[in-house]
């Protein structure tokens, strides 16, 4: 599905890459545990967290996961956003629980890394 | 090549730098994109290992046409069990690392994953030495 997609059904906030919305993502992985991120292997991966730190998106420079879903609300700082777009991934901002977010994602056909 | 960054303990807003300007220079390189994501992977759990348990380290990186060779040493409190360090959900990391989303135990076991060659030598109170090499073309 289209990250365009992913906006509209998650409620979301487009923090950075609004030009890269057409992009397609096949996977998701959903975790507050960057430790575990870090030991994926798959590749057209968007993360879903409700850790909102600088760490999140070092881990999703190295993982090359290109999109990074917040969820309960939780807000990307400035120097998030920065290395983020130097980094070409896209962050949201999405209201929803971590459950209701992946719920609705899984519905909309994005596949589980595992 | 080679390049040498420095680390802080305890300071995560920096951890990643490093593997971060490597990421770029073997992008420049033309290094095909999973044998980068494995070394930056690997260099990047190194670099929070140091942060959330050491003083403070180094990072030195050479890189030839066939591999990069990455040393990361630490003036830290040493691993007392190496093996028992490298087990999968093993930890000693403290609450406020748990809250950035690491210490699982699964940052040296992920490195070992991540390197054709690790090597690592500690001694407990004075730091901890790891040597990571890596094919990056055949």
């Amino acid at each position: 599905m289209k990250i365009s997609e992913i906006v509209d059904v998650l409620n979301a906030r487009v923090v950075c890459g609004s030009d890269k919305l057409n992009t397609e993502v096949r996977y998701a992985f959903a975790s507050d545990l960057m430790s575990d991120v870090l030991t994926l292997d798959t590749e057209n991966l968007m993360l879903v967290t409700g850790l909102a730190n600088l760490q999140v998106i070092r881990t999703a420079e190295m993982a090359d996961i290109f999109c990074v879903v917040f969820v309960r609300d939780k807000k990307a700082t400035p120097e998030m956003k920065k290395i983020a777009e130097e980094n070409n991934i896209v962050i949201l901002e999405s209201p929803y629980s971590m459950f209701r977010a992946v719920s609705v994602l899984h519905d909309c056909g994005l596949q589980p890394v595992y | 090549m080679q390049f040498k960054y420095d680390l802080e303990g305890g300071n995560f807003s920096r951890a990643g730098h490093a593997s971060s300007e490597v990421k770029k220079i073997l992008k420049q390189l033309n290094v095909d994109a999973r044998i980068i994501k494995r070394i930056v992977v690997a260099l990047y759990e190194g670099e929070v290992n140091v942060v959330a348990h050491a003083h403070k380290g180094v990072v030195m990186v050479d890189i030839d046409e066939k591999r990069i060779y990455i040393r990361i040493e630490d003036e830290g409190p040493g691993i007392p069990d190496i093996n028992l360090a490298m087990q999968e959900g093993f930890s000693t990391a403290s609450a406020s690392v748990r809250e950035m989303g690491f210490g699982a135990g699964m940052g040296l076991p992920n490195i070992k994953k991540n390197t054709d060659q690790l090597n690592i030598e500690s001694e407990v109170g004075k730091g901890t030495v790891l040597e990571m090499t890596t094919m990056i073309s055949s």
